[in-house]
């Protein structure tokens, strides 16, 4: 059931992610960005992970997908669309894809052994909410702290780049 | 239980995670909305993000289940400054499709 639930969610998540690159339509690239996190949140689950599955729904699924589709619908960029979209690649960056594509299934075919134990060996150490909460504020405390101020440069940052300092600030923030 | 095609193992996750990844650097290269170029910058966050959780679950340390957390800030951070950026630049150019912004080429 276990092996099931992972085989369909990796593909899942895989399809997901296909989409946002195809999708012509930038709301429907972002719906696939949702279902795509959506799969990423349930292999954490698998992973015994619960609260960064927990959080990368509210984070990202929640706050990030959200705000991209306000942008997407505030510059309404369906009708500024070009229509050839992917007809106009060059060279380059066919050939860079397919290079690295290949160099990556190649490498993986011949390197990718990790050797690890299975995951019933391992205690899943992610699960208990107290080592998180207390490896943020003994070992990562520094970070945490620095993640505080970056968020606050972060907002700053948004608020003065989306007023306008022109006379009339009609729809900044 | 291991003996379907695609065992639950390390190494498939990082895979699954190394096809995310390429997935959404495919994504960069191709796509000329800024948007969509941003969205797949996300989709490579994501997936470095479930290498981390993976390589935790697997060694039994929590270093890298914390460090996502870290990323997930960053990331959070990172749309709102970008998104408050195209939206500067779609007032100044009118447009988001990054081969009409080349006012550096000139």
């Amino acid at each position: 059931m276990g092996q099931f639930l992972f085989i369909f969610f990796a593909c899942f998540t895989v399809f997901c992610a296909a989409g946002v690159v195809i999708c012509k339509n930038t709301v429907n690239a972002a719906m696939c960005l949702l279902l795509c996190l959506v799969g990423v949140a349930a292999l954490f689950v698998r992973l015994d992970t619960f609260l960064l599955a927990f959080l990368l729904l509210m984070v990202y699924a929640g706050a990030v997908v959200a705000l991209f589709l306000f942008i997407v619908m505030l510059l309404d960029v369906r009708g500024l669309q070009a229509p050839q979209a992917s007809r106009t690649l060059t060279l380059a960056p066919r050939v860079a894809a397919v290079a690295l594509i290949g160099a990556g299934i190649v490498s993986f075919a011949l390197k990718g052994r990790l050797a690890a134990p299975a995951a019933s060996a391992v205690p899943a150490v992610g699960a208990s909410l107290k080592l998180y909460a207390y490896l943020l504020f003994t070992t990562y405390l520094l970070p945490v702290e620095m993640l505080g101020f970056l968020l606050l440069i972060a907002m700053l940052g948004v608020i003065v780049l989306s007023k306008r300092d022109g006379e009339h600030s009609g729809y900044g923030g | 239980m291991n003996s379907l095609i695609f065992p639950e193992t390390l190494n498939a996750y990082v895979g699954l995670s190394a096809v995310l990844f390429a997935i959404g650097f495919l994504g960069v290269l191709v796509r000329r909305n800024t948007l969509v170029i941003y969205m797949c910058l996300e989709l490579m966050l994501v997936a470095s993000t479930l290498a981390f959780v993976a390589f935790s679950r697997f060694n039994g340390t929590m270093d890298g289940n914390v460090f996502v957390f870290f990323i997930l800030t960053v990331a959070a951070a990172e749309v709102a400054v970008g998104l408050a950026i195209i939206v500067a630049l779609f007032r100044l150019r009118q447009t988001v499709q990054v081969d009409r912004l080349d006012a550096l080429k000139h």
